[in-house]
């Protein structure tokens, strides 16, 4: 009797990995970057070049930044959820204008929403490859010291904010008073 | 219509050379062979991670493009395929490389088709024992007679 069932439960445990493959998105990958410092960058700012932002204006408070661009259409996705999280004021949002035209850039945030307290404005995409950005749009959280906590690939939802990045938030807040 | 079939098949067949042909005309801008050889076999082992099944050599994304452009640049400052290919998996994780490191989390990976090959051996042996120790069937005196009967009497097999 045994004998049959060596087989099955062998099958079985072959169809059990195979389900728990099925649930792991491979698009997100993993990104060595938390923990780690956000890369140094110097970059003019999309409304105003003569500003130049760099990782210095991130310091002292815990922010988000959100890697966007006007050709990216799930940014729209995420566009009123941000905007209303910019302007309630519970965490600054730095954008990342990721390889776009300044002129577009700033008539999208007309059209959809501008939650940006400013924007850096990365013509070549080299800043977001330093920072390992491999789609957009992408948000890190990064903490008052400076250090990438979190990273949400793809449009934040609102159950990733509620889950995740608003509860990460609190957390370092509170890590940095105490 | 089986010429049809024939023909598709014989397109699918040469296809991939085809798409070969096509990645190889990709130009490096480096006119020392050497180094353009260098650049191609940088790019063949490092992963593309918008589409994920393609290398850097391959895919025609732009994240692929512009992650080309570092690379040639980096060449040009006279980084080391060791510091280049640092430089990626400190911004993008092992994923990037398409021969994962052998460490904690892979060494399943690297091991595993071993393990099962050699569990396989093994039951394979076990098996092959078993059966040698069973008892040879040999036929009995009746059942040599009766097999040289369907035989014929032209053939001799006894």
């Amino acid at each position: 009797m045994i004998r049959y069932l060596i087989p099955f439960g062998m099958f079985a445990a072959l169809v059990a990995l195979l389900i728990v493959g099925l649930h792991h998105d491979p698009r997100r990958v993993p990104s060595p970057l938390i923990g780690k410092p956000a890369p140094q960058f110097s970059l003019s700012e999309l409304k105003d070049p003569t500003h130049v932002l760099s990782r210095r204006d991130l310091l002292g408070k815990v922010t988000l930044v959100n890697v966007w661009a006007s050709w990216c259409v799930s940014c729209r996705e995420e566009a009123p959820l941000l905007t209303m999280l910019g302007k309630s004021g519970v965490v600054p949002i730095y954008g990342l204008n990721y390889k776009d035209n300044r002129a577009r850039a700033i008539r999208w945030l007309k059209d959809f929403g501008d939650p940006y307290v400013a924007d850096a404005f990365d013509k070549d995409g080299r800043t977001a490859i330093n920072w390992g950005v491999y789609g957009v749009p992408e948000t890190f959280v990064v903490d008052a010291n400076g250090i990438i906590r979190y990273k949400q690939v793809g449009p934040v939802t609102e159950s990733a904010l509620q889950d995740k990045i608003l509860p990460l938030v609190r957390k370092l807040r509170e890590e940095d008073r105490g | 219509m089986r010429w049809h079939a024939a023909g598709l098949a014989l397109a699918l067949l040469f296809a991939p050379a085809v798409q070969a042909a096509g990645t190889a005309q990709l130009s490096s801008g480096f006119a020392n062979p050497q180094e353009d050889m260098r650049y191609h076999s940088l790019l063949r082992n490092l992963r593309c991670l918008v589409c994920q099944n393609e290398s850097l050599q391959d895919s025609q994304a732009d994240l692929a493009k512009d992650l080309r452009r570092v690379v040639r640049a980096q060449m040009r400052a006279g980084k080391s395929d060791r510091e280049i290919v640092r430089y990626l998996v400190t911004r993008y994780g092992d994923y990037v490389l398409y021969r994962p490191p052998f460490m904690g989390a892979t060494y399943v990976l690297w091991v595993g088709p071993f393990v099962v090959l050699a569990a396989g051996l093994l039951v394979l042996m076990l098996a092959l024992r078993r059966r040698r120790r069973a008892p040879e069937e040999t036929l009995n005196q009746e059942q040599r007679r009766r097999l040289s009967e369907f035989l014929g009497p032209n053939e001799d097999h006894s």
